[in-house]
């Protein structure tokens, strides 16, 4: 979204962001989350990968490492680095992108890979990248925070060890109101957003912005809404790679261990 | 899975003997397709789209359209553009930055066996001759690589082009139509393992091959569009054994669009 | 488990693929929870191989310099074999007589510093370069499952399908024999890799081992 020219834009005469009965343009109430999917492991070749949708955002993730880390300068012989790439194909948007990256995909790009940093055991793996790629076929408000979702979901399909998995969603504020989860027509005419990237079992927040106008108490409900939006896709998130492998229920088998490297 | 190894003498003599019984390591006759699915309409944001799978190869097909000027020397004919990019995320070897020299032969390719076929009636994206014309946009994404780009990328691309409705309304240019198409050209690859031919290489085959050869054929089994490349040769006889090839495996492909 | 979610070591301590914060343990990894001694583990179902002293792994060259050769070990960090750890007496500049690029071999992990510099050594008996045959390989988490209990699996592999079956460590795996068996011994460890976490693993590659090779059956 070319933020700009669609933020200057008036909303359509006639058109309600919020009805007479608290309901929004899609139907949802203030603290609805519009309905997600999340799949876990969707590509072969990736080490590790996931697919979201949420509303209408169609977002794949691939992992690729620990693994050999170019340009070499970029090495720590320390730790892991992380590096991330958000990508908005051409067709994802109603006027066509050009492909390739601009300063907002580099920036969300540098923000979400320093949350999905925090929470990478990095000092396992010295010398190595873990590259993580975001690609947004269809795009719909909040592509930044479900594209954290799925590149959570994907490190930990990678089997990569993390703290935490991290869900992220945003809140912001329309037609005076605090709602959970803009989308496209809510982000355009609305007077706020905030993306919120948030561990429930911690309380750690991990990627915060915010733009628009907030009174401090709008805010401090944005951020209880968007928690608890988080706390809902943790749970969405776990699902998916439970699924992933089946488990039926926890932990599969309890079972016994050999040692590998037999010798025929 | 992670680093590649290179090619080994060993990897190729695997591969080789097993043609010489028939076979190949994922059990395929040598004249066969890998599974081909194909989603249409997928990506809203998009004119037309499609998501292909062949085999574990996958590609995101998105057609955008929008309104400029004709080109001088066409001046009553839409303009089209393809455009293929091979993204990190489909393969440990690629790289973000400026297209490879490989994704420009795989966007010419494509690009070929659509505009050579006349599959797109160009001439209906006129608006106002010499002033406006319709412009679409094919943008191929590769996500996932396991060999032959080339016929994945056209088919898909194929697919999208017939689910593409040009959006007139929201240019303020009289009601939506479909877009006109007049033919499907459809792409199959074959390659060169020794003295073998082999259709549709995953990418293991495409490795040790030598040689390799494109042909987009239209539904009277006419050539549309052709395309060697690798280091290697072909016979005559073998550039015949290929379009026969590929000439069949496009029937049964055209069955499914 | 899943990364985050806290682990029940109940009277055991918690082991691998697992961290501790304010006294309690939670899993780092998505895998399995395996009590084992003293210990409750994480088993990954997926990650790379990080190498570790003494393992007995399989290489593949990727390249050479004049006195050592570096192989891909499955794992971010490629190993270096210095020609002094070769089983062979190797004149300086003439690595290439001896492995060249794309070769197999079975070797040890002699070292591993800090900074994850790996050396290896060949200079064992059992350990040698493996001529033909066909390299695999799945991710080293699923290892166990390819040799199964007291080396169960890997016995039905071999019998039924008279290869000669070699297993890194590191998710390497070497197959030798008739080509026709070389690929359907290939399919069977597809089958172990996708299903390991199963239930019923040994059965249906057993079945499908018996379809494949009825000759094989005793």
């Amino acid at each position: 979204m070319s933020y700009g020219d669609l933020m200057s834009m008036d909303l359509p005469e006639g058109l309600k962001l919020i009805d007479e009965e608290g309901k929004r343009l899609d139907g949802r109430r203030a603290d609805e989350l519009r309905p997600i999917k999340i799949e876990a492991g969707v590509l072969r070749r990736a080490d590790g990968s996931a697919y979201v949708e949420m509303g209408k955002n169609k977002i794949l993730a691939a992992v690729y490492g620990p693994r050999e880390c170019h340009p070499r300068h970029l090495q720590d012989p320390t730790r892991a680095i992380v590096q991330c790439h958000y990508n908005m194909l051409s067709f994802s948007v109603d006027d066509r992108k050009r492909p390739g990256p601009d300063r907002r995909s580099v920036e969300i790009s540098k923000i979400v890979g320093e949350a999905l940093e925090y929470s990478i055991f990095l000092e396992q793996f010295p010398r190595t990248s873990i590259d993580v790629y975001i690609a947004v076929l269809q795009a719909n408000a909040g592509t930044r925070c479900a594209g954290l979702t799925a590149a959570s979901v994907a490190v930990a399909d990678a089997g990569i060890p993390m703290r935490d998995l991290i869900p992220a969603c945003a809140a912001g504020k329309v037609a005076d109101t605090v709602v959970l989860d803009l989308n496209k027509e809510e982000d355009n005419f609305g007077d706020a957003d905030v993306p919120l990237a948030y561990i429930p079992r911690t309380g750690e927040i991990l990627l915060l912005q915010m733009d628009g106008h907030l009174t401090q108490a709008e805010f401090d409900r944005a951020i209880e809404l968007a928690k608890g939006g988080c706390t809902t896709i943790y749970g969405l998130q776990q699902d998916a790679l439970r699924r992933r492998y089946a488990f039926a229920g926890g932990d599969a088998q309890e079972s016994e261990q050999e040692a590998g490297g037999n010798e025929a | 899975m992670s680093q590649r190894s290179p090619l080994s003498e060993v990897k190729k003599g695997h591969i080789s003997t097993l043609l010489s019984k028939g076979k190949r390591s994922d059990g395929r006759n040598l004249d066969e397709m890998r599974p081909v699915s194909i989603i249409e309409g997928a990506i809203e944001t998009a004119e037309g789209s499609a998501r292909m799978k062949l085999g574990n190869t996958e590609v995101a097909v998105g057609i955008k359209m929008g309104v400029g000027e004709p080109f001088g020397d066409t001046p009553n004919k839409g303009v089209l553009t393809t455009n293929v990019e091979l993204i990190p995320m489909a393969f440990e070897e690629f790289e973000s930055g400026p297209p490879s020299p490989m994704a420009i032969e795989l966007s010419r390719v494509v690009d070929r066996g659509i505009r050579e076929s006349q599959m797109i009636d160009l001439e209906g994206l006129c608006i106002e001759p010499k002033k406006e014309v319709w412009v679409l946009y094919v943008d191929i994404y590769a996500l996932d690589y396991d060999g032959n780009l080339f016929d994945a990328s056209s088919i898909a691309a194929v697919a999208a082009l017939k689910n593409t409705v040009v959006p007139a309304k929201r240019f303020g240019k009289g009601e939506d139509f479909q877009l006109p198409l007049r033919s499907m050209p459809i792409s199959c690859t074959t390659v060169k393992i020794g003295d073998y031919l082999v259709l549709d290489p995953t990418l293991e085959e495409d490795e040790v091959s030598s040689a390799r050869l494109t042909v987009a054929t239209d539904e009277n089994g006419d050539l549309r569009a052709m395309q060697k490349g690798g280091n290697g040769f072909f016979t005559y006889e073998e550039v015949k054994k290929a379009i026969q090839m590929s000439t069949e495996a496009g029937k049964a492909i055209r069955e499914k669009l | 488990m899943i990364p985050g979610q806290p682990v029940d070591t109940g009277s055991r301590r918690p082991g691998f693929g697992t961290y501790r914060k304010e006294g309690k343990a939670y899993s780092t990894t998505l895998g399995l929870r395996i009590s084992k001694g003293n210990y409750v583990d994480i088993l990954p179902l997926s990650g790379k191989y990080v190498p570790f002293s003494g393992d007995d792994v399989i290489g593949t060259v990727t390249d050479m310099t004049s006195s050592n050769w570096l192989m891909d070990i499955n794992s971010p960090y490629p190993g270096v074999l210095h020609a002094s750890e070769s089983p062979w007496r190797v004149e300086f500049g003439a690595t290439a007589k001896y492995l060249e690029l794309g070769d197999n071999v079975t070797a040890r992990i002699l070292s591993v510093d800090d900074s994850k510099h790996v050396q290896l050594t060949m200079r064992d008996q059992s350990l040698r370069k493996l001529r033909g045959g066909h390299v695999v390989s799945i991710p080293y988490a699923k290892v166990p499952r390819v040799i199964g209990k007291s080396g169960s699996m890997i016995d039905m592999l071999k019998r039924y399908s008279g290869c000669k079956m070699l297993v890194g460590k590191n998710g390497k795996i070497w197959l030798d024999g008739e080509v026709e068996n070389i690929v359907a011994l290939a399919k069977a460890i597809r089958m172990i890799d996708e299903g390991a976490h199963t239930h019923g693993l040994t059965d249906r590659v057993r079945d499908y081992l018996e379809k494949t090779f009825p000759a094989a059956n005793e």
